[in-house]
């Protein structure tokens, strides 16, 4: 199932440049690279049947409409949906969290109910809840994460006594790299009465996902992580959900009928799409999901697991590196986080760069989580379907540079007053 | 990117060899630091005597670049009156913004090269902002 050769000739960014060089670019699980169909794509429909949509009547309008819905419903059939109305479009997976937060959250969570998140939440996934239960005297609790990286699930099962009303947890880790057991979460969270959330930003890119198979209520996603553009993803919701909950913003297009003091509102997903949206993302990302059914799920899956194995094998030749998150390919994706022995990983990141490797260095929106594993940050790299095992090679080589370069000073005879005494 | 000019061997020596490192207690003087984006931490302890800088610690963690500079920020000040201490303060800051050319300051010349790295100008000036919000909150008392 290996994928085309040539596929990463799609994307114009990772090709050679003038000077022959090419960018190896590991930070996808920040954001993807696009590949030329969805640029074309998001260029052709400004240069061809740009209108505002929902709203007129010439032709144009019209065809704008059709190609938003078309979209739509392209990404329905994509994760599995029982239709296009359970997909909302939103900026992103942070946008559609807090779009449960705020609209689902405000009808449904009270003083002293319990949302239960985990440690290896994405601050996307920990913020809005933290703004609900400030608001509603609500409580937070988190799973733990073991030393391996996985979700201590005994833990878990105690936590679900407390009886929370929604859990709310990661796919796949945009850190560790972990793909958390959602099915098996999800049943028992709904045999203690609990709704469940999935940010899927990290799996929906990588992996075939089912939201029926899965058994979540609510499932978040991002565009730009899935060579899509910038400023669009969505919310996945059962639509029983939807249609009980009260709108998220106020505006145009989310309206049935305007009073001057009260207004009716049209039926979900429109409900929840106030304003203009951005017509041109959700295009763009409908081009995405073409391209990702065109490579085929499975075969992007069997790439990447086979990056991750060769990956995991050869950073284990690097001296000092300590890896963060499941060690073998199993139930694992595409991020793998780092440390070297005595080198800060924006140090990393900064040689890095100089050999033209883009890595990311920090906590990657997850402190809680670098705080569990006693660091104040990590290196990262990450993969997506043009990823190959050169960029792996150059990876490896580069880290050994920094490695020389700080183990050279820190072995340095060089006299040195250490303090003044 | 010429790597070489930011890691130069000095900043590097100062990295993997600290000097001043530790704590003073009591001091006349204690002051936290914090780039909370690239979590660098520093604390900065200096006692005084005869309006001089009797002695100077650090302690903290970071990258390389802000953890060097700390450690020959600490060299550059002991022993220096704090009219002195507040003209190095501003000397490393116009270091910092491509003002001056780092003569006379010694090992500290060899963070000019970071200015070429402008995300990482915030590291090497961590400790200088630190010292002088700690000279700032001493002269207040």
């Amino acid at each position: 199932m290996a994928l085309a050769a040539g596929t990463r000739d799609d994307f114009p960014l990772l090709r050679p440049k003038a000077d022959g060089k090419t960018l190896i670019y590991l930070d996808s699980a920040a954001t993807s690279q696009k590949p030329q169909q969805v640029l074309d794509a998001i260029s052709e429909y400004y240069r061809s049947y740009n209108a505002n949509v929902h709203r007129g009547i010439y032709w144009l309008a019209e065809e704008a409409t059709a190609r938003y819905e078309e979209a739509r419903a392209n990404l329905a059939s994509f994760l599995g949906a029982a239709g296009s109305e359970e997909i909302v479009f939103t900026r992103g997976t942070t946008e559609a969290i807090n779009l449960v937060a705020a609209a689902w959250g405000r009808a449904n969570i009270g003083a002293g109910d319990e949302i239960l998140l985990t440690e290896m939440e994405h601050h996307s996934n920990i913020v809005p809840w933290q703004m609900l239960a400030a608001e509603r005297g609500a409580v937070l609790r988190y799973v733990p994460v073991t030393d391996e990286g996985r979700l201590d699930l005994d833990a878990f099962e105690r936590l679900l006594e407390d009886r929370p009303k929604l859990v709310g947890l990661t796919h796949q880790s945009n850190v560790l790299g972990t793909i958390n057991p959602i099915r098996r979460i999800a049943d028992r969270a709904h045999q203690a009465g609990a709704l469940v959330l999935v940010d899927a930003a990290q799996s929906v890119p990588h992996q075939s996902v089912d939201v029926g198979a899965l058994g979540a209520d609510f499932l978040a996603f991002s565009g730009h992580k899935m060579l899509g553009p910038m400023g669009i993803g969505g919310l996945w919701a059962r639509y029983s959900l939807l249609e009980a909950m009260p709108p998220y913003h106020g505006g145009g297009e989310m309206i049935m009928s305007v009073g001057l003091d009260r207004s009716t509102y049209k039926a979900p997903p429109h409900r929840f799409e106030a304003g203009t949206p951005n017509v041109a993302g959700a295009i763009g990302l409908g081009a995405a999901v073409d391209y990702m059914r065109k490579t085929g799920m499975d075969a992007i899956s069997a790439h990447e697991r086979d990056l991750i194995d060769y990956a995991l094998g050869r950073l284990s030749e690097v001296p000092g590196l300590v890896i963060y998150g499941p060690k073998t390919a199993a139930d694992r994706g595409g991020a793998i986080a780092f440390t070297l022995e005595g080198v800060h990983p924006h140090d990393i990141a900064q040689v890095l760069d100089g050999e033209g490797i883009a890595v990311r260095a920090g906590h990657h929106c997850a402190e809680p989580l670098h705080r569990r594993f006693g660091i104040p940050a990590s290196a990262r790299a990450s993969f997506h379907l043009y990823s190959l095992r050169s960029d792996v090679d150059a990876l490896v080589a580069g880290l050994i540079k920094v490695h020389r370069l700080f183990a050279r000073a820190s072995l340095s005879t060089k006299e040195v007053a250490h303090g003044t005494g | 990117m010429e790597l070489d000019d930011l890691y130069r061997e000095v900043i590097l020596d100062h990295h993997a060899h600290p000097r001043n490192r530790g704590r003073l207690e009591p001091s006349d003087i204690s002051v936290e630091g914090a780039n909370p984006l690239c979590g660098d931490e520093l604390t900065l302890y200096l006692n005084l005597r005869d309006g001089r800088v009797a002695d100077v610690r650090f302690e903290g963690r970071g990258c390389a670049i802000s953890q060097a500079s700390a450690s020959m920020m600490t060299e550059a000040i002991k022993g220096r009156t704090l009219d002195e201490v507040r003209a190095a303060v501003g000397k490393f800051k116009d270091l910092m913004r491509g003002e001056g050319s780092g003569e006379e300051m010694g090992d500290l010349a060899a963070l000019q090269g970071v200015r070429r790295f402008p995300v990482r100008v915030k590291c090497a000036t961590l400790p200088w902002v630190s010292l002088e919000q700690g000279l700032d909150e001493h002269a207040a008392r």
